[in-house]
Order: structure tokens, then sequence, then C-alpha cells
């Protein structure tokens, strides 16, 4: 990247001819090979996204499975084995290989069409980050299968989880599959930073992103700080386990809270990371419903870091009950209640939205508007484990389970499932039957509110979280059978969401370019959009560049002529604040590297767990061989000098 | 609908002190979700239109009015709560966290796999024992519990006296309760700790002072001698099977793998809290511990008849 292009780019209109152009430059080749080499964005999003999807249906039949033992008192339709497993397996499915690639996915598709380039900045590193979720996703559950999987819970403390307490593979198969998840999502973050800051559309400055590039982005930096601690913290964990390092064990001088640390330092920006790209997607696709700009912009994005940041200061209040000091405590406890003013930004702004707009009530508008009551009651259980002394009577009972699915399901399933209704067009060029659609809401919206809002009470009743049996003389049972009613009818919702796709995927409405008349950029294009995405780099002059001429401002943006990059694959780079262009860029062709490095990734970790070291070292020949092919300088990328020249 | 673990009502001054609180911040978090629920149910139901694509693209976009005063107005408005709620917070976290400057009673409290371990500790050393899953305290009294981590994490929890806190091992948390009418309070384990952290039950009792100084000097008496023949067999079998994992004190079983049994024929429940206890409940518990909690350490003794009911005989003496 060190020596400057000199060409200058051509600027032209867009044309016919063109468009064949950069179609043979940017079209994949198709077939299996095309499959598994594939760096499209789109392909890579909606990989993603399907993805996440297979994992969410798996991690809504452990529950479902789970809701059935505990519709009454004493049950044994499993062993507690059995529960342990399905509820550690639960956990681990919906907050890792759910609720974040599912976000990876949207983001993936759509931050080039919104941001009017052709592909993320590293499209290779792109499809790599998703080679290696499916993989790792697949190791976990072959631990899972095999009846090895995680049995500590998603937070996994040690001891327990440590070898005399937990003698099988199950820690073995979660540690490692984290470690390997944890490369996915390093990745993923990278590419998103660089991504936003340098593949903008020329005049898309910093005030111009959409909010869901804000959520994105801000998630995307709390990663690569944090996912590091994580994936250490299970390394450590591995490595107590298979060659007697100390790191958690008392008597070698190591402490278990070392654990609790190393995991909520990741683990609660982490629940910031899944939820703010979604509340990103309520900020960018509310307004479309509500046929008016979002109020209050800028507090909006700049809450969207301020709740990260305050995010990184609240880990502690997952450890209220482990002992540690109380002036420590409160500082935690307060920064924990503090957190709720940036988190309330969003709420009142979506609210004014809709209150000073015309809304519309479509499916996608339903549930982004219904997001909004779910997150406030998310929130305010958040703000009552807050307090310290509140905290040691809410903490590790049924209130903190429907606390956090209200912020899971809330905050990230229902604007999810929003999105669907309203990108789904823009992938498939189809629209999704609107009246299929208030089923869909409206079964999910009920079932979701009858599973979890009696939850709070069982929990201020005192049932603790965790447990596979309860006994008839706590006060639990009919509440237990109430939310189990609601969880069997919020995923009968979430069927309807399939069916809806399956009839639509061939048959629905053809969709428009812009079927919702919606202002951001990947809308201005086909639906589904081309390979190479715009035919000419947009110009942007606004925030909303489709809406132009209906709102008061006079900037225009151009969408119809610009820079023409047809000599190769190519798009612009531009300047990381004010978006000017600054070198054009060139795209790598599709490639088996990835793939290849994944495969050589897995064999390591595949040898680790089956302690077959030879497998190991063997498969780090086949990454060295995929990293060598793919780091290979090539001129078409400018990685080498023209040998004349 | 009785719920007697439910901590919205309390028993116990520390849990007392938190009542309020929780009440205040119950109270302040429905309020908002009505009005967020109200105002939005307004905002909606002023809807221009209802159906899909055709229908949006119908209403003409506009700039509005700017809004922005509500994002100020609800920070402003929601502020003066979250400032009562911090300021309650560390007034409350002040007066319960530390350990109590006088307590007339301290135990040593140990989570197990699965089951807890209660020890009176007392300067005079024939004046410290130990026993098991039942914690009897005197009303009025302040008492302070040393917690400890014998294996894994678990969390000693008496919803109606004091809230959680984890027993660690490697280190020694503090809590403390002070019960403020007779009665016996529940506390399941709350830090999940493997196969049966369902159930891992204590129970505090609460009694009078007297009730309690009887029932203390009770349990420093040692193990009640065999009466008969049969009795004599049970004990037998008692000390050399039994005995390997369990201590009576006054007998020859003295191992510390299990629960103390000194006096077990006197407590309210088996197995933490599993089972209540009776002779046919100990009988089924000896015979078959891993059918009635799965996983637990406590080996099936498959003991044939008669030593079985001599057993059974011979511990219900140690009342």
């Amino acid at each position: 990247m060190k020596s400057p292009d000199l060409r200058a780019p051509i600027t032209g209109p867009d044309s016919v001819a063109h468009q064949a152009r950069l179609f043979e430059l940017w079209e994949g080749k198709g077939g299996i090979s095309g499959f598994f080499s594939s760096v499209d964005h789109k392909q890579i999003g909606i990989r993603y996204i399907v993805t996440a999807f297979v994992f969410l249906v798996l991690g809504g039949l452990e529950a479902l499975l789970m809701r059935l033992q505990l519709a009454g008192p004493d049950k044994a339709l499993l062993t507690p084995e059995q529960y342990n497993e399905l509820f550690s397996t639960h956990g681990m499915t919906m907050i890792f290989l759910y609720a974040s690639p599912v976000l990876s996915g949207f983001s993936n598709y759509l931050w080039p069409l919104l941001l009017g380039s052709r592909d993320m900045a590293f499209p290779r590193l792109n499809a790599f980050g998703y080679w290696v979720y499916l993989a790792s996703g697949i190791f976990l559950y072959v631990g899972f299968l095999t009846g090895n999987g995680a049995n500590d819970g998603w937070f996994n403390y040690v001891p327990y989880a440590s070898r005399p307490y937990n003698p099988g593979l199950n820690e073995d198969f979660y540690s490692l599959g984290m470690v390997f998840l944890g490369i996915s999502t390093t990745v993923g973050a990278a590419n998103f930073i660089v991504t936003a800051f340098r593949t903008r559309a020329p005049g898309m400055s910093i005030d111009r992103l959409p909010i869901l590039v804000w959520g994105t982005l801000t998630a995307s930096v709390a990663n690569l700080v944090v996912v590091p601690a994580v994936s250490l913290a299970f390394l450590m964990l591995w490595m107590d386990r298979q060659f007697g390092t100390q790191f958690f064990n008392t008597a070698g001088g190591g402490a278990p809270l070392l654990w609790q640390h190393l995991f909520w330092l990741f683990g609660h920006p982490w629940v910031y990371a899944i939820v703010l790209p979604a509340m990103g997607m309520v900020s960018d696709g509310l307004p479309v419903f509500c046929r008016r700009p979002l109020v209050g912009y800028s507090l909006v994005a700049v809450s969207t870091v301020a709740t990260m940041i305050l995010g990184f200061g609240v880990w502690v209040h997952h450890m209220f009950a482990t002992g540690l000091p109380g002036i420590g405590m409160s500082f935690f406890s307060a920064a924990s209640i503090a957190i709720t003013v940036p988190s309330a930004v969003g709420v009142f702004a979506w609210l004014a939205t809709i209150r000073f707009g015309k809304p519309v009530i479509t499916t996608a508008f339903l549930f982004f508007s219904s997001m909004i009551i779910l997150f406030v009651i998310g929130g305010v259980s958040g703000f009552m484990t807050a307090s310290v002394p509140v905290d040691w009577q809410l903490t590790d009972t049924y209130f903190v389970v429907a606390h956090l699915h209200y912020v899971l399901i809330g905050i990230n399933v229902f604007p999810v499932v929003g999105a669907i209704y309203f990108w789904f067009p823009k992938m498939r060029g189809r629209m999704l039957d609107e009246k299929l659609g208030r089923w869909n809401f409206w079964i999910m919206f009920i079932g979701f509110n009858l599973a979890f809002l009696p939850m709070h009470l069982t929990g201020l009743m005192g049932m603790p979280r965790r447990v596979y049996t309860y006994a008839p003389d706590m006060g639990w049972t009919t509440l237990n059978l109430i939310t189990t009613i609601g969880s069997f009818v919020f995923a009968l919702g979430v069927l309807l969401l399939f069916v809806n796709i399956v009839k639509s995927w061939a048959r629905g409405k053809p969709a428009s370019a812009n079927p919702w008349d919606a202002p951001t950029l990947e809308w201005s294009v086909p639906s589904p959009p081309p390979p190479y995405n715009f035919g000419v780099i947009p110009r942007v002059a606004s925030r909303h560049p489709l809406w132009e001429g209906r709102l008061p401002s006079n900037e225009r943006s151009i969408i119809d002529q610009g820079m023409l990059l047809d000599v190769g694959k190519e798009t612009i780079g531009t300047s990381a604040l004010d978006a000017e262009p600054d070198m054009i860029l060139e795209m790598p062709e599709d490639s088996l590297a990835p793939v290849l490095l994944t495969l050589g990734l897995a064999g390591v970790f595949c040898g680790l767990i089956m302690k077959v070291w030879l497998l190991s070292a063997a498969s780090v020949l086949v990454i060295a061989v995929a990293l060598v092919w793919w780091l290979w300088p090539r001129r078409s990328l400018r990685e080498r000098e023209p040998a004349h020249g | 609908m009785s719920a007697p673990l439910s901590y919205l009502t309390s028993a116990g001054l520390r849990a007392h002190a938190i009542v309020p609180l929780t009440w205040y911040m119950l109270s302040v978090s429905i309020l908002v979700c009505l009005i967020i629920a109200w105002v939005l149910w307004r905002a909606v139901s002023a809807a221009r239109a209802n159906g899909g694509d055709e229908e949006t693209r119908s209403v003409p976009v506009e700039e509005g009015p700017s809004g922005a005063h509500w994002i100020r107005n609800g920070l402003l408005m929601s502020a003066l709560p979250l400032l009562v709620a911090l300021v309650w917070t560390m007034a409350t976290l002040a007066s319960v966290s530390g350990p109590p400057a006088h307590s007339g009673l301290t135990l040593e409290v140990t989570g197990h796999q699965w089951w807890w371990e209660v020890t009176y500790v007392s300067d005079r050393p024939d004046e410290i024992f130990t026993t098991a899953n039942e914690i009897h305290v005197p009303v009025g009294e302040r008492v302070l519990v040393k917690l400890h981590g014998a294996d894994v994490i678990h969390s000693f929890w008496v919803p109606k006296l004091t809230g959680k806190t984890d027993t660690i091992p490697g280190q020694t948390n503090l809590s403390w309760l002070e019960a403020e009418a007779p009665g016996v309070y529940g506390g399941p384990c709350t830090e999940y700790c493997g196969e049966q952290h369902a159930h891992m039950m204590v129970q505090v009792v609460a009694q009078s002072p007297a009730e309690f100084e009887q029932w203390r000097q009770h349990q420093l008496q040692p193990a009640a001698a065999p009466t008969d023949a049969a009795t004599r067999h049970g004990a037998a079998v008692v000390e050399y099977r039994c005995g390997l994992c369990h201590q009576i004190r006054g007998t020859n079983a003295g191992a510390h793998y299990g629960p103390d049994l000194s006096h077990i024929a006197g407590r309210r429940s088996l197995a933490a809290g599993l089972l209540p206890n009776n002779a046919g409940t100990m009988a089924a518990w000896i015979e078959n511990a891993h059918g009635l909690k799965p996983g637990n350490l406590m080996p099936n003794q498959n003991l044939a008849g008669e030593d079985l009911t001599d057993v059974i005989g011979y511990l219900e003496l140690q009342q």
C-alpha cells in the first residue's frame, strides 16, 4: 500500500456497457469451487445469517426441551447431566453462535452497500472469518452431539470447569472451541474497522454514517479490545486441564476469581457488542416507516459510543456476590446505574421519531417499534441488578434469566427479524408476505412476553437459575407452566418467519430497487444488487442521499455518475474522517486460501482435542502453505512493482 | 400461593434493609415501563397507514419537527430517580455490607458438592461442634457467617434473612444474618456447582435464645449408646461402613468426607433438603442415594435386610 497510485480514476456516467464490463470483472465463478472461494461480501453476509439462524433453531430446540422439563415440579424428562449440558449449550449457542454472527452477517451484507463501496476492505479475510465461525460452531457441536458438550454454563466458572471436578472432554471442547471462534470475531472486527474508516464513498463524512455502521463499528472496536481476554482465559483453562498449569487452582497459587474477571471483562462489553448493531438497525429502519429522519442523530451516534465506553467499566456487576470490597463494588454499581443514561438516549430518540413522524405500520415497523418497550423492560431490570444490595437478592435467580432474555431477544432477535422484513427484498428481490408477517409478529410478541414477563416474578419468589428441577411447595409451579406455554407460542412465531421466507423466496411480490422509499445508498442499487454493487462510485452530500429534494437541505448527492473504476476489481479508498478520495483500492479475486487456512486451523484444534499432536503439527504446515499462498505478492493487487515501469 | 423463598418480604435484619430499596427500584421500573408503553402506544396509534411497501411509499417524506427536546426532557426526568437509586444504594451498602462489629455467634459454613457443612465456633474447644445442612440461630442475635469453599464455587443465600455471598475455594468470605422472628428459613445454593446444584438447600432454624441454648447443649452431647442387640449391631455396621466417610461424635465413626451425622435424627431433612427426615426416607437414601440424587458422592450401600433395619434403628437413636 506504500506506493501511491498515480492513475487518476476516470469519471463518467453509469451505462449498460459499463455495467456489463463490471459484471465480467466481479461475477464469481460459480460451481463448487466458486462456492468455497467466493469473497463477495453479500454471499458471505447471507451465509453468516443463514448459519446463525440454524444455530438459533438448535438453541431454541434446546430451550424447548428444558422448558418441558421445568413445566412442572420434580419432572424426570431429562437427567441432571442432560439438563446441565442443555442449558450450557443453549447459552453458548445463542450468545456466541447466533447473536453476534447474525449481526456480523447483516453488517457484512449491508456495509459496502450502505457505504457506497464495492466490497469490504479485506474480502478474503471476510471469507476467512465466516469459515472459521462455521468450523468452530461445528467443532463445539461435535462436542455436544457426542455427549461432551459444555456443562458449566456459558460463563463456565472454575473450579467446576477444571479437571478434578469435570474430567470429561466437555470443557476441552468448550475451551478450544471458544479460542477457535475468537479468531473469527477478531478478524471480523478488524475488517469492519478498516472498512468503516477507509472505504466509504467520497463525501460520506463521519457524521453521515448510518447508525448501523456506528453500532457495528463500536462493537468491533470493543471486540478487538476484549476478545483477547476471553481467548486467553479459555487457553489458560485448557492448559490447567491438560498440562497442570495452576492459573485457577488455589492449591497451586492460582485464583478462581481470576477467571471471573477475565471472563466478564470480555462478557459485559460483549453484551453491548451484540445489541448495539441491532439498535443501529432500529435507528436506521424505524425512520423509514415514520417517513422522516431519525430524531437526534448526533446524540444517538455519540451515545452508542458512550454506552460502549461505560460498558468497559461495569463488568464487576456480575460479581457482586463474590466478596469483593464494598468500595470497589460501589464504583461498579454507580457505573452500572450511570450507563442507563446513554442507553436511554436511543429510547427517547425512537419514541420522538414515531411521535413526530407519520408512522406507517408494516411488519418491520412492528418489530422495530416493539423493540423499544422490550428494551425498556430489559433495561429497568438491569438497572435493578446494578444496585449491589438489591443484586445480592436478585442475582442467580430467574429474575436475571428474565432480564437477559429481554435484553437478548428484545434487543437482538426482534430487531433482527424486523431487519429481515426490511432488507429481505434487497437481498432476494422479493417482498415477504405482510399478512403472514403480522401473524409472525403478534405470535412472537405475545409468546415472548407470556414466557418471560412472569419469569421476573418467578425470580422474585426466589427460584434459582440453572436448577434441573424444583420442589412443588415453592410457589413456582404455575409460573413455570405459563413460561413453558409462552416459550412454545414464541417458537411457533419464529417458525412463521421461516414459513414466510420459504413462501416468498420464489413466489413473493417482486421488489423494486427501493420498495420502502428509504433514504440510504443500498436502496439506490437493484434488488438484489449486482456483484459489483455500484456501477459508479456515488458522491454523498448528505445523510439521506435518496431523500434529497424532499428534506430542507440543498445538498445533492451524485449517484448516476462518478468514478467508473472498471480497469480491474477496484473500489475507492477514502480518508478516515471526511471521506475524501485517497487511492484506488485493488480488490482480490476469489480465493481458496481462506478455506484452506480454516481447514488447517480446524486440523490443529482437532489434533488438540484428540491429543493427536502429530495431526496438529501437520496442520500447522497446512496453515503455513495457506498463508504463503494468501500473502504471495500479486501484481494485480499492486503488492509488487510492475516488471517494467 | 405461598413462596417460602421470596425476598420481597423479609424475616431478618440484613434482608430487611434491602427490601425498601428493592420495592423502590421495582416501582420505578414498573412505572417507567408503563409510561414508555403508553407513549409508544399513543405514538403508534396515530399511524397514517397500515400495510406494506405501497402504503409506506404513499406517505410522503418530511423533515418534521426536530423532536430533540424529547431526548433532553427524557434524560432530565430519568436523572432524579437514578440519583435517588444511587444514593440509596450506597447508603444501604454502607449499612449492611461489612461484617458486624459485634456478633454473638460465629459460624464457619463450607459449601460442598452438594451439601453444607456448618461449624459452631467457640473459644472453648469443648464447645465447638459441626453439623450439616441445618443451622440453628437465636432470634435477635447477630450471627457472623464465615464462608469457605471446599471444592467448587457455591453461594450461600437465605432470601428471608440475607443476600447471596459466594463460597470460593481459597478465600474466606463474610456474611451475616440476624433473624427477627422464629421460623425455618430455606436457602438454596445459588452458584451453579454441578449435577446436583438443584438439591443443595440449607435451612436456618431461628429459635428463642432459650430454645437455641437447649439445642446447642444437646448437640454438644456425644452419640447415644446402642440400647439392645439390634442397635449394637447397627452401631457396628455404621462404624465400619458409614464411618469411612462420616463422623458421629463419640463413636469410632470419625471421617470427614461426608456430612457429620452426629444427632442426625434430630434434623428436619436429609440430603441437603431433598427428603424429609424419617426412618423410611433414611433407609431409602442409604440403599439408593444415586437414584434419589443422581451424581451425588455417596455410594449406594446395598445393605441387606437386618443390617439395614439395625443401622436405621441405631441412627434413629441419634436424636
